[in-house]
């Protein structure tokens, strides 16, 4: 592609094996997206179509716009209060993983002490550890501090499921921004902390914001804790868990699409900050 | 304004020694630069008077008030980094004005401030644009004015060129200079380039393995340098330097018998610069081995007996490759070094009044 004289000459012959390479490529980028998609796309088709198109079949390619599946989700008994419950536990956990993340992300990226690389390891080494395994001794153990059934508890199990995110994009946020800025502002009559509110946090502020997105679509996500660790302050996934086999097919749909969307649009938000925290340029 | 003065100021950074015991008075107003080689310390003697780096030994007074346990907010310093560390989500004018605003001055004032040292670096029409709209000169002008802009007791300058092309840098020198004679504010200034140390500075302290060798004014650094390594670091190309045997008072080098060196010291090394030689009837005789013409002047590489002899000659001397050449030191130019030390020793001759300073 640098000389357009002497790739001409040769096109012919180099396209070939070129092209053949891109279509391979292309087919195997349509088939992944395809993966992902068809499924949001019968979700939501589903969920805005009519109580009938639900079961019909083949599905119209533009969706109908009957608000009747959700509307009938929305008044369905428990699901305000569950939608709720999934919104103020999101919520804490995502303030929770910010107050504790940032802190912890920016020792990571700024100080340098005995055990920095375990502390990472270990971060990400919580993750490793089965949910399951947990879930009794947990259950027994906030039952005895009298955290069960409660928004906070349940907050609490998601901060450390975020959290490893949340600490890893925020080291490599404030590993982005140069030392030299904060020295700058130190020599220009800036404490470390106010160095930090006036030059740190605003050029931080974006990849903070997406650790917190972050967190709170894990949270928003999770099942498992919040059906194991709640009972009457169910969270929306695990409210449907727990009707999805006694809910009608249309509420099922109506369900997944209010579950799915607000993941799907907070994730689209931030994908740059996720791209550089599993270390792909974003420039 | 406020003179400085370091005390057997050592660094470690766990077993690697970085500064060994160094000390440096800086009088009020004086431009010093701290010239060496990357890896000499004089980033980490810099950083220790600004106190972003805290030293293992020694004090650090400013302004004759020991700072040592300040941090750098207090110490009345400003800093130019060699990255410029302009804020970037700040206007120029408040990237200016950062360190006013800090102090809680008016804002009638900050403006005043910040336009009067714009209009010094010739940014004034800068000040609404943000840092990436600005191009890497215009950068280092805005990281200038706002250093100075706190007027600072004390301004240290961290390698504030060496980002800019050749020809900026020596645009942004000749700036830099005048502009810093305007303020008269003492000035540390690091580099490594041994042009903009001797363009610049009232003194030159030549840095090597974490000592200051040599702290002098740059004519004398550059004619009477303390030791062997100065010599060599210093001009371009380096000092010649030969081995010597001492003959009763004397001592000759390649050949040619030096009537009085100096009596103290053991074993000898002759040095002299490429610049100080001349063709002459007696004297360093070799054999050219390359002439390359370098406009105003020659430079011939001869070979001396076994060894790389340079000399830097008037272009209108005919000199061509396989020619025998017979050059003497021009008078008072020849220097004497231990050869184990490598501390100057006394000079053959007097040596020559130090001017300029």
């Amino acid at each position: 592609m640098t000389s357009l004289a002497t790739t001409e000459a040769e096109a012919p012959t180099r396209a070939e094996p070129r092209s053949s390479g891109r279509l391979v490529m292309a087919s195997a980028v349509i088939v992944l997206v395809a993966w992902v998609l068809v499924p949001i796309y019968l979700l939501v088709v589903n969920a805005l179509g009519s109580v009938a198109a639900v079961t019909a079949w083949p599905k119209s390619l533009v969706p109908e716009f009957d608000l009747a599946s959700l509307a009938f989700f929305a008044n369905y008994a428990g699901v305000p209060r569950a939608l709720l419950n999934s919104f103020l536990v999101a919520g804490l956990t995502m303030v929770l993983s910010i107050g504790l993340g940032a802190p912890a992300g920016y020792a990571l990226a700024r100080f340098r002490f005995p055990g920095a690389n375990l502390f990472r390891l270990a971060v990400l080494m919580t993750r490793a550890f089965p949910l399951p395994l947990l879930a009794l001794p947990l259950t027994v153990l906030f039952i005895r501090v009298g955290l069960d059934d409660t928004i906070i508890g349940l907050a609490l199990v998601h901060t450390t499921l975020a959290m490893p995110f949340a600490v890893l994009i925020m080291a490599s946020l404030f590993m982005s921004i140069p030392e030299e800025l904060e020295e700058a502002a130190w020599t220009l009559g800036c404490s470390r902390l106010s160095a930090f509110r006036k030059v740190v946090l605003p050029l931080a502020l974006p990849g903070i914001a997406a650790a917190g997105i972050f967190a709170f679509v894990i949270s928003w996500n999770e099942v498992f804790a919040a059906a194991v660790l709640t009972i009457e302050n169910k969270t929306l996934t695990a409210f449907l868990l727990q009707s999805l086999d006694v809910s009608p097919l249309p509420l099922k749909f109506a369900g997944g699409a209010v579950l799915i969307v607000p993941a799907l649009l907070f994730l689209f938000a931030v994908r740059k900050y996720l791209f550089s925290l599993w270390g792909i340029a974003n420039r | 304004m406020a003179d400085i003065d370091i005390r057997q100021v050592a660094k470690r950074f766990g077993s690697h020694q970085a500064l060994h015991a160094v000390d440096l008075t800086v009088a009020d107003g004086e431009f010093v630069v701290l010239l060496g080689a990357s890896g000499s310390g004089k980033t980490t003697l810099l950083r220790i008077i600004a106190g972003l780096e805290t030293a293992s030994e020694g004090t650090v007074s400013i302004g004759g008030r020991r700072v040592d346990d300040l941090p750098p907010r207090r110490r009345g310093i400003a800093m130019v980094f060699q990255n410029y560390a302009v804020f970037p989500h700040m206007t120029v004018f408040d990237n200016i004005g950062f360190g006013l605003a800090m102090q809680k001055m008016p804002a009638a004032e900050i403006e005043r401030k910040v336009r009067r040292v714009a209009g010094m670096l010739h940014i004034e029409e800068l000040l609404k644009r943000y840092s990436g709209q600005l191009s890497g000169g215009q950068r280092q002008r805005v990281a200038v004015a706002r250093a100075l802009a706190v007027e600072p007791a004390v301004l240290l300058m961290d390698e504030p060129l060496s980002n800019l092309d050749a020809l900026l840098r020596l645009e942004m020198r000749a700036e830099l200079k005048g502009v810093l004679q305007e303020s008269r504010t003492t000035t540390i200034y690091v580099t490594h380039d041994q042009v903009e140390a001797m363009s610049l500075a009232d003194r030159i302290a030549v840095m090597h393995e974490g000592r200051i060798v040599q702290a002098a004014p740059a004519p004398e650094v550059y004619h009477h340098p303390a030791t062997r390594f100065v010599g060599g670091f210093i001009g371009n190309p380096p000092m010649n330097f030969l081995p010597a045997s001492r003959e009763g008072e004397g001592a000759r080098v390649a050949g040619h018998l030096f009537r009085d060196a100096p009596a103290s010291g053991g074993a000898l090394a002759f040095g002299i610069r490429p610049e100080d030689l001349a063709p002459a009837g007696e004297g360093f005789a070799g054999r050219v081995k390359v002439v390359e013409p370098l406009g105003p002047h020659q430079l011939v590489t001869m070979d001396l007996a076994g060894h790389l002899f340079r000399a830097v000659l008037d272009n209108d001397l005919a000199v061509r490759p396989g020619e025998t050449l017979v050059l003497a030191p021009r008078p008072g130019r020849a220097r004497w070094f231990d050869a184990d030390s490598g501390a100057s020793l006394a000079e053959i001759t007097q040596p020559e009044p130090v001017t300029g300073a």
